[in-house]
């Protein structure tokens, strides 16, 4: 099974990474995903989606999902 | 319900002509409130000379949609347009446009309010300022 990893914003630079394919054996939680996906700690501030959705970090991601990472909001 | 990211600039004044001349409810709207968000060339003390806008392309538009329904959804909103900028942007530039057409005041005045408030916590847009020795992303929002 194969997830999409982005990051966004200054995780992006942290990371040094925009976009990782990353291959799971069971649906499993996106702190797993993200430990799969970084050395990097997971701040509780930081922001996670699920297919363009705002999820929490202990959801579950599956196959085929595209999770992204991303840092508190600033527009407008 | 009308959004759109901009890679160049815009003029809002036309952006809401354009708009509501399209429109085929006119005569039904007595009220249109506007905000207009402008870059400046100051924050946090510092002089910024320029600024990234960083998205996520087809996350933030549907978030723009979703954050506009869940304002406009049982109000008495006619129509809401919503234009923002993405990419580089200079002091002065026009970052945001949250215009909204309704019947009476109120109802304009609340989701314009609400719909620019709940953005700047939900969009997902980063901005990241160029100063002049160095380069930073904006951690948070101004308070108001």
């Amino acid at each position: 099974m194969t997830v999409t990893v982005k990051f966004f914003a200054s995780l992006r630079e942290q990371t040094g990474c925009d976009r990782v394919d990353i291959t799971i054996e069971q649906s499993c939680s996106v702190k797993a995903i993200w430990k799969m996906s970084t050395s990097l700690t997971l701040d509780p501030h930081i922001l996670v989606a699920i297919n363009h959705a705002y999820r929490d970090q202990e959801s579950d991601v599956c196959d085929g999902d595209e999770v992204a990472f991303f840092p508190p909001v600033t527009g407008g | 319900m009308i959004i759109s990211l901009r890679t160049k600039s815009f003029n809002p004044w036309n952006e809401i002509q354009n708009a509501q001349t399209s429109m085929d409810f006119a005569g039904a709207f007595g009220a249109t409130a506007v905000f207009v968000g402008t870059m400046r060339d100051f924050n946090e003390g510092d002089q910024v000379t320029e600024m990234d806008l960083e998205y996520y392309p087809g996350m933030t538009e549907k978030e723009l949609q979703r954050l506009c329904f869940e304002v406009t959804q049982d109000s008495p909103v006619l129509e809401v347009l919503v234009v923002h900028r993405v990419g580089k942007i200079y002091p002065g530039d026009d970052i945001v446009l949250v215009c909204v057409w309704s019947a009476h005041r109120a109802a304009a005045f609340d989701s314009c309010r609400s719909i620019m408030e709940i953005l700047k916590h939900r969009a997902p847009f980063w901005k990241k300022e160029r100063l002049i020795d160095r380069h930073r992303w904006v951690e948070k929002n101004t308070s108001g």
